[in-house]
């Protein structure tokens, strides 16, 4: 099976931010084929199309999957009102994940806003090998700092406004460390601003990178052809889509 | 357990239930789902002469009770289905439709014309797309275009001929005589509704194309109201479409003159969605003891 529909429990239920929500999801199947960098895709009620989510924690014995998303309209809303013991309807395991190197001995996972869930199941695999360089709008927005540390990771914060770490994007500490050297590999989840300026710094310095993108999306898997991505292939502009092709890409074939 | 078979211009189908034109691709990945033999056929991504790559990003957006999406005909060519996607399609026992567009009637033709020497089970040819001859007014929505494009069509091909109509004219029964007049064997109905959303922050359209067909729930009705209409206006079968979404809402679209019905954006709820409307008509016409399918075609008793 690569992926499958169903109604599964939600296990646990947290609010950890204002408006950001974590479930943790009892499915089996899913957590069995499930591969970090993928994403679920979530039925709302009342709405016509899912809403794809990005997977934030596997664990395959357990048999569950955990999520971690913002409340970013009527869509996400009504996800957000589900609660412990209820279903959640979901299409997943989906799209194409994260390019893992077990003899990788030092990597970077950057994460900006609600683009950091995704990095966790890496940095569970990578554990010290790993620096995390998060960003946020403010200390109050902050999430899985806690849960980076715990994976062993190395966790850099930055803030907008300097509430919390250091005053600034998370480009400037990516900066220093790519200056450093001995960086195997980069990976990074955020806004498309942020993403354009790593793969530009990555590019300089001859970093594998991978880029996680988000985009407006029907099927979830790769039928209906909404969800495209301008990239290259063998020097060729190819229309690639977000659902299957990606969310992951090597960031060197994107087209900004 | 019902009869569920319809016969659509001389093509038996065991349930009349295919998903429509661009939210299916061609069946590959919903094969990971349910076995495509289930369905009583597949309409196929619009396929043109030549590669298209389709139109910038974001390409959908939600709507209330519905959804807009501007593809843009992305597709391989017509050459890479034939060599690729409609020999597996022809491995599994479901009718082919395989749709098709151009930009050009002469195009429309060609391709129609390939998929002649075929095994290909039908040919649905879209006409809601841009006429670059005619300024880039759709095909679709002018009678003299929509019975050329058809015409030329007929010319290049045995196949059983569908034409699917786009809603966004004046009179939708005007188009289909006009398509009946030029050879086509059926007509189906409807193609999505022209709409447009903006994004009220930026002030920009959420298309990147700025507009968009719109399909799901909401299009309903309209896909009813048009149904009956044409089938009370041409001899030709009807395929229906548009917002279905149960099995009630198929058996509504067949008694409103529908000989098939065509399964789009409920997809993208609920990726089973064709698998249990069929299983949703059998227990309908189970529950009202009626044996067959064809029965209610056209059942209607308008007032």
């Amino acid at each position: 099976m690569r992926y499958t529909q169903g109604k599964y429990i939600i296990a646990k239920k947290q609010a950890i931010a204002r408006q950001i929500y974590s479930f943790e999801i009892s499915c089996p199947e899913v957590a069995a084929a499930a591969v970090p960098g993928q994403f679920v895709h979530i039925r709302a009620a009342s709405f016509t199309l899912r809403r794809p989510i990005s997977i934030c924690g596997i664990d395959k014995e357990k048999g569950t999957l955990r999520i971690v998303f913002e409340i970013r309209g009527e869509g996400t809303a009504q996800i957000a009102q589900l609660n412990e013991g209820q279903l959640i309807d979901m299409l997943a395991p989906l799209g194409h994940g994260f390019t893992i190197d077990p003899s990788y001995k030092k990597v970077v996972l950057i994460g900006g806003g609600i683009g950091t869930p995704p990095m966790l199941p890496l940095a569970k695999l990578y554990g010290s090998r790993a620096t995390v360089i998060s960003g946020f709008r403010s200390a109050g927005a902050a999430i899985l700092q806690e849960d980076f540390a715990s994976a062993g990771a190395e966790t850099i914060l930055c803030t907008d406004d300097g509430s919390a770490g250091i005053h600034g994007f998370v480009t400037e500490p990516f900066k220093e460390l790519a200056e450093q050297g001995g960086i195997d590999a980069v990976y990074a989840c955020g806004p498309m601003p942020m993403l354009k300026n790593i793969a530009a710094i990555c590019k300089e310095k001859g970093i594998f990178c991978q880029i996680s993108l988000e985009e407006r999306m029907a099927c979830g898997i790769g039928a209906c052809l909404g969800c495209a991505c301008r990239t290259k292939r063998n020097d060729e502009e190819y229309f690639a889509h977000v659902c299957k092709d990606g969310p992951v890409f090597n960031a060197e074939e994107v087209l900004w | 357990m019902a009869d569920l078979s319809v016969n659509i211009c001389g093509v038996d189908m065991k349930n009349p239930v295919i998903p429509a034109s661009g939210v299916f691709g061609y069946g590959r990945e919903y094969e990971e789902l349910f076995p495509l033999s289930e369905l009583g056929g597949i309409a196929t991504k619009g396929t043109t002469l030549h590669l298209r790559t389709g139109n910038l990003s974001p390409r959908i957006a939600e709507t209330p009770a519905g959804m807009l999406n501007s593809v843009g005909l992305q597709n391989p060519g017509i050459d890479h289905f034939i060599e690729t996607e409609l020999p597996y399609l022809l491995t599994k026992d479901l009718v082919v439709l395989a749709n098709i567009a151009g930009a050009t009637p002469e195009e429309c033709a060609e391709v129609a014309a390939k998929l002649d020497e075929t095994d290909v089970h039908m040919i649905e040819l879209n006409i809601s797309c841009p006429n670059v001859k005619q300024g880039g007014a759709a095909f679709g929505t002018r009678c003299d275009m929509a019975e050329e494009v058809t015409r030329k069509v007929r010319a290049a091909t045995k196949k059983p001929l569908v034409v699917k109509l786009s809603p966004n004219v004046t009179s939708i029964t005007e188009i289909a005589k006009a398509v009946e007049a030029a050879g086509a064997d059926a007509v189906s109905l409807i193609n999505t509704l022209l709409g447009m959303r903006i994004d009220i922050n930026t002030g920009r359209p959420v298309l990147r194309n700025n507009v968009g067909g719109l399909s799901g729930p909401a299009v309903f009705p309209i896909a009813v109201r048009m149904v009956w209409q044409v089938a009370n206006a041409v001899k030709i079968p009807v395929i229906g479409m548009g917002g279905v979404s149960s099995g009630r809402d198929a058996i509504e679209l067949m008694m409103a003159g529908a000989s098939a019905v065509q399964v789009g954006a409920a997809i993208f709820t609920d990726p089973y969605a064709p698998v249990r409307i069929i299983s949703e008509m059998n227990e309908w016409l189970d529950s009202k003891g009626i044996s067959s399918v064809k029965d209610i075609i056209g059942a209607v008793k308008p007032w």
